[in-house]
Formats: structure tokens, C-alpha cells, sequence
């Protein structure tokens, strides 16, 4: 007798009063739960392989569809939730490491959540951004403390590579393989029309996007996938990833069966071979190394990229971050515990890491305290949700933030958190051609711009709020947050006072 | 040609000469350590003499070719792509990390993790040859292109250290020798060289005894081990998705 342990977490709904027996819920789920019982002439679900990803319900053109929280439980118990319990079934039956995606759905504080943004009233006036100008275009790299001269007297302009951005979000690394050519070809597009930029990743890049180059970050993880000089030439600044927050401390795997004839192309690997990228770069085990390879970046790229190197925001983040400012880096990103991903162990993606707002406030604070700021511009993500999310952290010390699960969501990801699978019923997360083809790149490249046009309007707004008319002025500007329900240690870390005071 | 006595130059301004230069052979003679010699390059002949430093020829590209007189430090030909690195005395660790394309020949021996993730696509076979012994990690994360550790004088005894060829899942390894590491994982399987096998690196062993100028009769009068991931049983971490 087959037992079942695990029961589905979520109901297909079907309002059969309003269903036609179109079956397009049936031909547009990919997991296969929706399927027409001929006997009964009815559309029925097999909703225990449902992942609650909300196609069917887009799609369905009579609204009969509601995905619901199944309300089936097991005996009420304050220590062990529904998922301690199937997790243990899971593991009990198979032996495996648990593996799920995206950021973490636990509950952790969100500290931008905790945070509230000034306002002037009658003393310093506050600036309507219809009538008058307002500055979001900020730049990345090393910037130099003191204006020098040359013997005519004029003022050496020449600086260190910039990354000019119009305003301060950037799209952070998605490799092409963790998600589909028509995903990235939206990411590249919008970037490039928003005068932005969007990062590779670490599979390479398609051949196809080396046009985008001025507004894309090359990225170089330990398993140096597609990295080669044109590969390296081909971007505006060239990322060094060290770490990632959804899953600090382990490397990647993208299995054999997600090497498509095109992905290896990119990836410069054969098709069907399994893509490991080790935990650590081999050849990295100090910052002295780490200068190594970016100086090998910067000698191969004679000296025309900002170097990036991306971290993940873990314990002592303060002490890495000047290690890492002191080895030649131009940029330091900072990936919180709560961002994406495609693929983590779900222990690891819930448990380990920090959250970026803590790891911004401190490494901003260490740098500034060893008077080395203006070495690194510093970038963070992991869990920028909005506009005022963006504001928060550019008044906390940040230069720039990096968004990618909000990118994603902009082209129709419904956070179902089954990246891993590569069934992605969006197109997002997927290489089945006709999964993909739902993806349409214009379109998607349109949203985009859209939301991040509109956080653009909104950050004006705050900062026209504020009596700001220059996002340089809010950088660091801690003064503009109060903490809401922080205890003094939060506050003292964040370096700003509570509400009230 | 370009004669040039680097002696304590700046590896950037050394390398900003050999990048400008519409000279494409340079002689470079008094070599302090100085890093990423030659780095991204292409078309570049380069004789050194001295001691280069780390990542000599990193990110190397098509038609380049740097002969080193004498020993090397580590991460020689990191992430290379093309061209050759010719090495008379011995490297440091890590050399033709993530290498997928050009050659690398050593006539001494290699540290640490010589050749580890290297990897081949279509055409682009990364290539190692150690003339003497390997040490610790050599291949580890091999996924593609060819090591050789020829053992010259060991006399038929195990010419690496340990952890051979861990994580490794695609590419070959083949060592000149009557004896094979004890400290194999399950994922590597080995065999007796054949004839196909020698076949293969016929060109390459040619080669490396013009270059030398060793008898290719001495190398292939002895036992070849070849090393290949075992396909039945690949490193898989196992997962349950949830
Ligand atoms: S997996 Fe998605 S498309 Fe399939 S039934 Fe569930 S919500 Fe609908
Ligand atoms: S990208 Fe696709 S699979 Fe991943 S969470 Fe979003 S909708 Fe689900």
C-alpha cells in the first residue's frame, strides 16, 4: 500500500459554474496538474503537483481559476511547523539535501521596513521635482580625495573608470542558463535604454549581446565559465564573484540537462556537461590573492574597467570590506541573505549570511573610519523591494543598489520559488523553448523600464521630500532615517537614531 | 626584435611597453617577479629570462607564445585561452587554472593544483605537460583538456601527490608511470594507456622533446595511466526538491 506523507500545500479552485473546458489551464501548466476527465467532462487538478506559480489563473479567460492555501493541518503545535515535519519526511524518504529557490520566505526582520525617511517642514523647504531639477545620476569607482593640478594650473580630470548610471539601481547577476536567452535579452535591452546596467552572470555571455556591451557588468566566478579577453573586453566594469547571499559559503552546479546547445555556446562548455563552479576560487585563499586577480583583470583590460568584487553579507563583513577596498577593488556589491536565486540548498539559503541593511551600515562605518571610503563605491542587493527601499539605502552609505528578484517579478515571476525545477511557467527560469517563447523579450524589456521609470518619479519625490535635489547629497546622509521598534544595539549598528529623537 | 633589461620596472609599465610596442618579439632579460607578464595578449613572442611572477601569461589569447628560462612562480596561464607558455625550470601552484584553450609545457615539476578546472570547448583543448613530478590536487575540477605528468625522474614511481584528479568530471589525465596514486576517489577511473591514447599525444610529447630536447623514445618506453571520470558514477550532490 503506496502512503503518502507529504500532501499538497495549495488547492487549485475551479469554479466549474464558469469553466468552458477550454483546457488551457491543462496545456499551460508545465507541472501537469490540470488535466479534462472525459468520463466526467470536467477539468480536474492534481494539486499535489502544484507550485502555486499563478499561470493557469492568468490565463484562464473565464476567471474560473483561485490557487488557496490548502487549510489541511497536522495536530496544532507551537515547535514544529508543517514544514519542520514534511522536511524530515522528505529527507527520511530520500536521503537528499534539501533544494529550493529564490530568496528566503522565513521570517526575518527586514530593517528597511524599520526605517523611516524625513520629510522637511518650514525650515528647509522641500523642492517639487515637476518644476525643478533634480540629479539621480550617480557614478562608480574609485574617486580621489583631493583635486590636483597640472603645472598650467588646471585641474587633472582624468579619474580612475567610472560607471556612469542615470540613476542608482542596477540589475544584479542572473547567468544565462539559470535563466532563459529572452529574460536576458529584457534585462539588457531595458538597462541599455534606461542608461543602466545589467550583469552576466557567471555563464558567459551569448553572442548576441555583445552589442549591449556599454551597459553590462562581465562577471568572473570561480568556475570561470566563457571568460576569455574578448569575453572580459566586452563590458563596462567586470565583476569578481566571491559570494552570493542567497547561498554565502558554497559554490554552483548547473546540472547537465540545463547545458543547451545555446548555454553551451556561452558557457564554453559542451552541451549536456555538468557546469561546477567550485565553492572558493582556487586560487584565491587572502586578499593578497584577491589583488591578484583583479590586478590579472585589470592588466588584461589595460586598466580601462572598474573591478567589482561581489560578497555576500556575512559576520565580520566590516573587516572583508576593507580588506577588499585595500587589494584594488573599485566597487565592492554586497549580496544580503534574503536575495535569489536559482538554485540553493534550502538549509543554507535560510541560515546563513546577514541581512544588507546591517552589512551596509557596517561596512560604510569601517571605511569611513579607516578614512579609505572613496576607494570603493558600494553597491548592495538582496531584497530591494521599492523605490523607498533604494532611498533607505542610499541615505545608509550605499552608492547604488543592484535588483534582481524585483527585475524578475517586473517580467512575470510570481515568486513560486521552483527556479530549480526549470519548468518555469513564466519563461524566466527555464530553457524549454516553448516555456521560453511566453517570455517576450520586448515586452518584458517595456515593464522594466516602466517600474523602474516610475521608482525614478518616486525617488525624486522622496528626495524633493527631503529638501535634496542631488542623490550625491543623500549618500551616507543617515540624519534623513529614524529607526521605528529598533532596539539601541540595532540603532547603534544602523548608526541612526530612533524615531522622535 | 625588443630588447628589454626589466629589472625592477613595473609590471604595468612592462606590460604597457609589450602592449604599445609595434614590435611583436621581445627578448626580456633581468625578470624580478614581475606579475602578469603578457596578460590578455595576443601575437607576442616573449623570451624571459630571470624569474616572471604570478599569473605569467593569465587570460594568454591566440598566437602568443612565452618561453620562461628559468622557473616560474604561481598561476601560470590563469584562464588562458590560446597561445603557448614554455617552461624550462619548474612552476609555483595552481598553474593553467581554468585554462580552455593553448598549451602549457614544463620541463621540472608543478606545485600545488596544477591544471585544476581546466576545461575544452569544440576546437579549444587545453593542454599540460609536466616534464617531472605534480604536486598536491593536480586536475582537481577537471573538466576538460589533456595533463600529462611525465615523471622524468621518478623512476617509474607515482609523479603526483595527493587528491589526483578530485571533483574531476570530464578531461584526461595520463601519467608516465608503473604506479598509480592510492588515494584515487571512485569517481576517476583508470586504465593501461592503449595505443589510441598514446596516439593522441604523440604530437604533443614530440613537441615537448624538440623544445627540451629529450629522446621521445626514452618518454614512450614506459607505462602510461590514463585518468578519466567514471561516467557510471558522477560527482553528484544528492537533492530533494521541495
Ligand atoms: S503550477 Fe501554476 S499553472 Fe500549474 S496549476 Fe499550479 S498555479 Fe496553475
Ligand atoms: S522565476 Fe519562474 S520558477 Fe522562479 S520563482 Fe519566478 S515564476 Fe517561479
Amino acid at each position: 500500500m503506496k502512503v503518502n506523507l507529504i500532501q499538497s500545500e495549495y488547492e487549485v479552485i475551479r469554479d466549474q459554474s464558469r469553466c468552458i473546458n477550454c483546457r488551457l489551464c491543462e496545456k499551460q501548466c508545465s507541472n501537469g496538474v490540470n488535466y479534462y476527465d472525459k468520463k466526467l467532462k470536467v477539468m480536474l487538478s492534481e494539486e499535489w503537483k502544484c507550485v502555486n506559480c499563478h499561470r493557469c489563473v492568468a490565463v484562464c479567460p473565464t476567471h474560473a481559476l483561485k490557487i488557496v492555501k490548502s487549510d489541511h493541518c497536522f495536530k496544532t503545535n507551537a515547535n514544529w511547523s508543517k514544514h519542520d515535519i514534511t522536511n524530515i519526511f522528505r529527507q527520511a524518504q530520500t536521503g537528499g539535501v534539501l533544494l529550493s529557490s529564490m530568496g528566503t520566505p522565513k521570517e526575518y526582520p527586514v530593517y528597511w521596513d524599520k526605517m523611516l525617511i524625513n520629510a522637511s517642514q518650514v525650515t528647509n523647504p522641500s523642492i517639487d521635482p515637476l518644476r525643478e531639477p533634480m540629479e539621480t545620476r550617480t557614478f562608480l569607482g574609485k574617486k580621489k580625495l583631493d583635486i590636483e593640478y597640472d603645472e598650467n594650473h588646471n585641474i587633472i580630470t582624468d579619474t580612475k573608470p567610472q560607471m556612469e548610471l542615470s540613476l542608482p539601481v542596477m540589475f544584479s547577476a542572473m547567468s544565462y542558463g539559470s535563466i532563459s536567452y529572452n529574460a536576458h535579452k529584457a534585462l539588457a535591452t531595458a538597462a541599455q535604454e534606461l542608461g543602466t546596467f545589467y550583469n552576466t552572470g557567471e555563464g558567459g555571455l551569448h553572442e548576441d549581446f555583445y552589442v549591449y556591451g556599454e551597459n553590462t557588468i562581465v562577471q568572473v566566478a570561480s568556475g570561470r565559465f566563457g571568460v576569455h579577453p574578448t569575453y572580459l573586453d566586452a563590458g563596462k566594469a567586470i565583476e569578481i564573484k566571491m559570494g552570493q547571499g542567497a547561498k554565502p559559503g558554497i559554490g554552483g552546479h548547473l546540472p547537465g540537462r540545463k547545458i543547451t546547445k545555446e548555454v553551451s555556446k556561452t558557457r564554453m562548455i559542451p552541451q549536456g556537461s555538468d557546469a561546477i563552479s567550485p565553492a572558493p576560487h582556487h586560487d584565491i585563499y587572502s586578499i593578497e590573492d584577491l589583488r591578484q586577480l583583479v590586478y590579472m583583470l585589470k592588466e588584461t583590460t589595460n586598466y580601462k574597467k572598474p573591478i567589482i568584487v561581489k560578497i555576500a553579507a556575512v559576520h565580520n563583513v566590516g573587516a572583508i570590506a576593507s580588506g577588499i577596498a585595500r587589494c584594488g577593488a573599485d566597487i565592492i556589491a554586497i549580496d544580503g541573505f534574503r536575495g535569489g536565486t536559482g538554485a540553493a540548498p534550502l538549509r543554507i539559503r535560510d541560515n546563513v549570511g546577514i541581512p544588507v541593511e546591517l552589512a551596509l551600515a557596517a561596512v560604510d562605518k569601517r571605511l569611513r573610519e579607516e578614512g579609505i571610503r572613496n576607494e570603493v563605491s558600494l553597491v548592495v542587493g538582496g531584497t530591494i523591494r521599492s523605490s523607498a527601499d533604494v532611498v533607505k539605502a542610499i541615505a545608509l552609505g550605499a552608492d547604488a543598489v543592484y535588483i534582481a528578484t524585483s527585475a524578475l517579478i517586473a517580467l512575470g515571476c510570481h515568486l513560486c520559488r521552483s527556479c530549480h525545477l526549470g519548468k518555469c511557467n513564466w519563461g524566466i527560469a527555464t530553457q524549454i523553448k516553448e516555456l521560453e517563447d511566453r517570455l517576450d523579450p520586448e515586452e518584458g524589456a517595456k515593464n522594466l523600464v516602466n517600474l523602474i521609470s516610475a521608482w525614478k518619479r518616486e525617488i525624486k519625490e522622496m528626495m524633493g521630500g527631503m529638501g535634496i535635489n542631488s542623490i550625491e547629497a543623500l549618500k551616507g546622509n543617515r540624519l534623513m532615517l529614524r529607526g521605528i521598534g529598533l532596539s539601541e544595539k540595532e540603532l547603534e549598528i544602523l548608526g541612526i537614531e530612533h524615531a522622535g529623537e | 626584435m625588443q630588447k628589454i633589461t626589466v629589472n625592477h620596472m613595473s609590471f604595468k609599465q612592462l606590460n604597457n611597453i609589450i602592449r604599445d610596442d609595434k614590435e611583436d618579439t621581445f627578448d626580456l632579460d633581468d625578470v624580478h617577479g614581475q606579475r602578469y607578464i603578457a596578460a590578455g595578449m595576443k601575437n607576442k613572442q616573449i623570451k624571459i629570462k630571470g624569474i616572471p611572477g604570478n599569473a605569467l601569461g593569465a587570460c594568454l589569447d591566440e598566437g602568443s607564445k612565452i618561453t620562461v628560462l628559468n622557473n616560474c612562480q604561481d598561476a601560470t596561464g590563469d584562464t588562458m585561452n590560446e597561445g603557448e607558455i614554455i617552461v624550462y625550470g619548474n612552476c609555483g601552484d595552481t598553474a593553467g587554472y581554468s585554462m580552455r584553450g593553448g598549451k602549457i609545457l614544463i620541463k621540472g615539476s608543478a606545485g600545488y593544483r596544477a591544471g585544476i578546472h581546466m576545461k575544452a570547448y569544440k576546437d579549444e583543448k587545453p593542454v599540460l605537460v609536466i616534464g617531472d613530478r605534480a604536486g598536491s590536487f593536480l586536475g582537481e575540477y577537471l573538466a576538460g583538456g589533456i595533463i600529462i605528468v611525465l615523471g622524468l625522474n621518478q623512476n617509474g614511481k607515482c609523479p603526483v601527490g595527493n587528491f589526483c584528479g578530485t571533483g574531476m568530471h570530464g578531461g584526461k589525465i595520463f601519467l608516465r608511470s608503473d604506479e598509480l596514486p592510492k588515494d584515487l576517489p571512485k569517481q576517476v577511473v583508470t586504465r593501461k594507456a592503449n595505443e589510441e591514447d598514446i596516439e593522441s599525444i604523440k604530437d604533443i610529447i614530440n613537441q615537448f622533446c624538440c623544445e627540451f630536447t629529450f629522446d621521445k623514445n626514452i618518454i614512450f618506453n614506459a607505462n602510461f595511466y590514463v585518468l578519466e571520470p567514471n561516467t557510471t558514477l558522477p560527482y553528484k550532490q544528492h537533492y530533494t526538491a521541495i
